[in-house]
């Protein structure tokens, strides 16, 4: 069997058991509420890890200014402007495709400028 | 950032179908990229794997936190797992209600899955031809998808703040010393902050 072969077997068996680990349990184990909760906020801080970690490093290192510069401001159009004279209120902020285009956006044009 | 693992896989020296059919049966982005990654640096199979399936870790947590919505039937639970995804979870979680979260986990999950694998095929015909993907921000995409996702459970649901808060801390301060995908894992230990128990529901 040739490496390559070997490696995408390795990868899909395992990667399909270690999602397959949840859903095989569910319905099998009664998981309290408080657990249930628990799992819920874990998943939101391990998501919001991943996007500290995938905007702000790259192989161990800083990633540049150009990209966390970029989720910012894909940051800044998710939250949405309070509208004027309307208060506190934030609005309901952008759709996601120009969340996601304008992160790039911004990324790519500051490259072009110059800037890591 | 399908289209650019297509041409990376096969810029690097791999033949078209590796990018391909690995991107069908294993369907994990960034363990995708760091297996190839290593691959091509002459790592081995056996460390390329491994290093994909480090990175893949986080899915058993993602599949723990989503089982309820893969329907109680085994097709849908065996054929939901292989969806299970940081961005189908991401959707899931920011719908307010139990159906919501169903629809959406497969709806994007569905989704997710053909423009992932039309992205890889198209990326790997074209080859090396796109140039570097990184020219056009491509890799502030993800992040951002990841914040328009978890902002609403965040703005919500104020007890999550102070936990998401210290395991950012904690996986950023780990990434120089630890080997890919594991400083993510320290994250949920920022649950420590995390009053449960008390009004209003998490994520």
């Amino acid at each position: 069997m040739n490496a390559t072969v070997a490696l995408i077997l390795m990868l899909a068996v395992g990667t399909y058991a270690l999602r397959l680990v949840g859903p095989a349990l569910h319905g099998r184990v009664e998981l309290p509420a408080r657990v249930q909760e628990l799992l819920s906020a874990g998943a939101v801080v391990l998501l919001v890890a991943l996007l500290a970690t995938g905007a702000l490093t790259e192989g161990g290192g800083f990633a540049g200014w150009a990209r966390p510069a970029g989720v910012l401001a894909g940051g800044v159009l998710a939250m949405g402007v309070p509208p004027l004279g309307r208060g506190r209120k934030w609005g309901k902020g952008a759709p996601f495709a120009v969340v996601v285009l304008g992160a790039a956006t911004v990324t790519g044009v500051l490259r072009a400028m110059g800037v890591a | 950032m399908g289209v650019s693992f297509g041409a990376i896989a096969v810029a690097g020296g791999l033949p078209v179908w590796v990018p391909v059919v690995m991107s069908v049966v294993v369907y994990a982005g960034s363990a995708q990229f760091s297996a190839v990654g290593v691959l091509l640096a002459g790592g081995g199979p056996l460390a390329a794997a491994a290093t994909g399936l480090l990175l893949n870790t986080r899915n058993a947590a993602f599949g723990l936190a989503v089982a309820d919505l893969l329907g109680p039937g085994r097709a849908t639970r065996l054929l939901g797992a292989h969806l299970v995804t940081d961005e189908t979870v991401a959707f899931a979680l920011a719908q307010p209600d139990p159906a919501r979260r169903r629809a959406a986990f497969w709806i994007s999950g569905i989704g997710l899955f053909a423009a992932w694998n039309i992205g890889v095929s198209a990326g790997a015909f074209a080859g090396s031809a796109l140039g570097d993907t990184a020219d056009y921000g491509l890799d502030a995409a993800f992040p951002a998808v990841l914040v328009a996702l978890v902002l609403p459970a965040l703005r919500e649901n104020a007890r999550l703040r102070g936990p998401a808060a210290l395991g950012v801390v904690l996986a950023l301060a780990a990434t120089p010393f630890a080997p890919a995908g594991v400083p993510v894992l320290l994250a949920p230990a920022g649950l420590g902050l995390y009053g449960y128990g008390r009004k209003g529901a998490a994520g």
